[in-house]
């Protein structure tokens, strides 16, 4: 694993790593070289394993106090808000920690989008990504549930009606993730179940993804290959850890204003109204997160249809490594990529913002175009792109664009060669 | 592999594997099936209603295996333009006739076939229901006829006890 030769200095550490090394691993970790040039945008995988960590330690706490009963959840809730020491900071935290998570996890899927770091040698690394973003989107969607307000009611009732748009089996699907012929007690329970279950699996694929990582190295702004250890690395403690640690504190300031100042802004006043199967809100949307599928869903006249396109535009996600041609990796040597890579960021923008309004009229009108261009970047205009564009020359190194065009570049290169 | 004839030992293979796979399968069965409905669910299956209350062109929701029910006692006028209607004009064919045995009441699931919400009484296009969640207009006889639903909502088994009382399921 380690990329050299590690040996304890103390005796009782070299008799500890010969039978179990961690200290190998913890001495890899801390050494690992990494790309001298990383800028913030990288910082946001460590943000995300403390949103994982938060989401983890405060759930444990909210199920201490919470009951996965249709009968008592939703008043278990404000029993949390109103007589649980601290309860209400750890239910906020929890409740906006989900969209903290999501800020983070859009934030660091459009990084990889940006600099290509999806592509060949790191694939497996991208998909193991999308399929811990599957899960948290599974997660989050059950979570909101368990309050069991008007919300939590008929966002499970719609969701969960998805899979009756499966030919012939769908109504049976349906009546089995129930556990009965509608959204009641045992969906509750095996919901609050699995919304328990899946953070740790989230947390086992993020040591896969970490671990698929550390293989072939980070990505880097440039784009290119580095050597390793070399002078393009930095040992990741403490460079890497300080910038991470920094970026986290920005953070969390961000995070405490929505905790602190506005911990329901992000929810639904329709939540706090318990859950009632007889009257569905006038107006029902899913989470802010979730939102750019949900118009992609609308945006298709046919259920069936709908459901296919709403899914495919996930899954489509995890064969862009194939979908993409070009062999650049980074937008900053693309200079057409880089233009559509922005208008993709536009167009998810706006899918989010018409699914959170009605379906009709012109919101409907644009929710179409807008989906059907999510589409067509995929599958035309990055295929296409690839073949056809005339990228910027590559640097030899990612040192050269620090000190080109100084006298200190024959030095640089010099070193290169040096270490090489 | 296949130029050779096959030994005891590929067939004690074949024959643990398929005894492995059918074992593993009865295993897995019933942690698949606890999920499904269960006895106390099943067990609330029909419900009595009193409509007598009910005016021409008043509707109430019960509830019936946690689903909302939508009785209607229609209007004359709603009843005609029901009927009037073309078959060919229909996104899933029904005859009124067929959907309400007696046509004053109108006995069907208040459930969107869509994605399930309880779509709103005297809205939409055709006057009947209108479902707030993905826009799908339902009219006077609870068939689809703009939107995104596949179906007409759903009429279950019902019968009529005495007059006044509608037994559902």
């Amino acid at each position: 694993m380690s990329d050299h030769e590690y040996t304890p200095k103390s005796k009782a550490g070299k008799w500890f790593n010969d039978r179990l090394p961690l200290l190998t691993l913890a001495n890899h970790l801390t050494d690992y070289p990494t790309p001298k040039n990383l800028n913030y945008w990288w910082t946001f995988g460590g943000i995300l394993t403390f949103c994982l960590i938060t989401q983890i330690v405060t759930g444990l706490v909210l199920a201490m106090h919470y009951i996965a009963h249709a009968d008592m959840a939703f008043e278990s809730v404000e029993h949390i808000m109103r007589d649980v020491n601290y309860g209400w900071l750890i239910r906020y935290i929890h409740a906006n920690g989900a969209s903290m998570f999501f800020l983070a996890v859009y934030i660091h899927i459009f990084r990889s989008l940006f600099y290509g770091s999806y592509k060949s040698p790191r694939e497996i690394i991208w998909i193991i990504g999308i399929i811990i973003y599957l899960l948290m989107m599974a997660a989050a969607f059950m979570g909101y549930v368990l309050p069991w307000g008007q919300m939590s009611f008929w966002g499970a009732t719609v969701i969960t009606n998805l899979f009756s748009a499966i030919p012939f089996v769908g109504e049976g699907v349906v009546t089995w993730l129930w556990g009965g012929y509608s959204v009641d007690n045992p969906t509750l329970t095996r919901f609050f179940t699995l919304h328990y279950l899946i953070p740790f699996l989230i947390l086992g694929l993020v040591v896969l993804h970490i671990w698929a990582l550390h293989v072939p190295g980070n990505n880097n702004p440039v784009g290119i290959d580095v050597k390793k250890p070399s002078k393009d690395t930095v040992p990741f403690h403490p460079y890497i850890v300080i910038k991470d640690g920094f970026a986290l504190l920005m953070f969390m300031i961000v995070f405490a204003f929505f905790v602190f100042y506005a911990p329901n802004i992000l929810g639904h006043a329709d939540n706090y109204i318990e859950a009632n199967p007889l009257v569905t809100p006038a107006h029902i949307v899913p989470e802010w997160y979730l939102l750019p599928f949900y118009a992609i869903l609308r945006s298709v006249p046919d259920k069936l249809l709908g459901v296919v396109a709403m899914l495919s535009a996930i899954l489509i996600l995890a064969v862009l490594p194939w979908l993409d041609t070009s062999k650049i990796r980074s937008a900053v040597f693309r200079p057409l990529y880089k233009q559509f890579y922005w208008i993709l960021v536009a167009d998810v923008l706006i899918l989010g913002y018409v699914g959170a309004m009605p379906a009709e009229g012109l919101y409907l009108l644009i929710a179409r175009v807008a989906t059907a261009y999510y589409f067509l970047h995929f599958l035309v205009i990055l295929p296409v792109l690839g073949l056809k564009e005339r990228t910027i020359p590559l640097p030899l190194s990612i040192t050269e664009p620090v000190l080109g065009g100084s006298p200190n570049m024959a030095m640089a290169k010099k070193n290169e060669s040096k270490i090489e | 592999m296949s130029d050779k004839k096959p030994e005891r030992r590929d067939f004690l293979f074949t024959a643990t594997y398929a005894v492995g796979a059918v074992g593993a399968a009865a295993v897995v069965w019933p942690l698949v099936d606890q999920m499904n409905p269960d006895a106390s669910v099943k067990a609330l299956a029909s419900t009595e209603v009193d409509v007598s209350s009910l005016k021409p062109g008043n509707t109430i929701t019960v509830l019936w295996r946690g689903k909302p029910v939508f009785i209607r006692r229609r209007t004359q006028e709603e009843i005609d333009v029901a009927r009037s209607v073309k078959m060919e004009d229909l996104i899933h064919p029904e005859k009124d006739e067929d959907r309400a045995k007696n046509p004053e009441w109108l006995v069907m699931l208040g459930v969107c076939t869509h994605l399930g919400c309880v779509p709103l009484n005297d809205k939409g296009d055709y006057d009947g229901w209108f479902c707030p969640c993905h826009g799908s207009h339902y009219d006077t006889s609870g068939r689809i006829r703009k939107g995104p639903a596949p179906w007409n909502m759903e009429v279950p088994k019902y019968e009529f006890v005495n007059a006044n009382t509608i037994k559902i399921g």
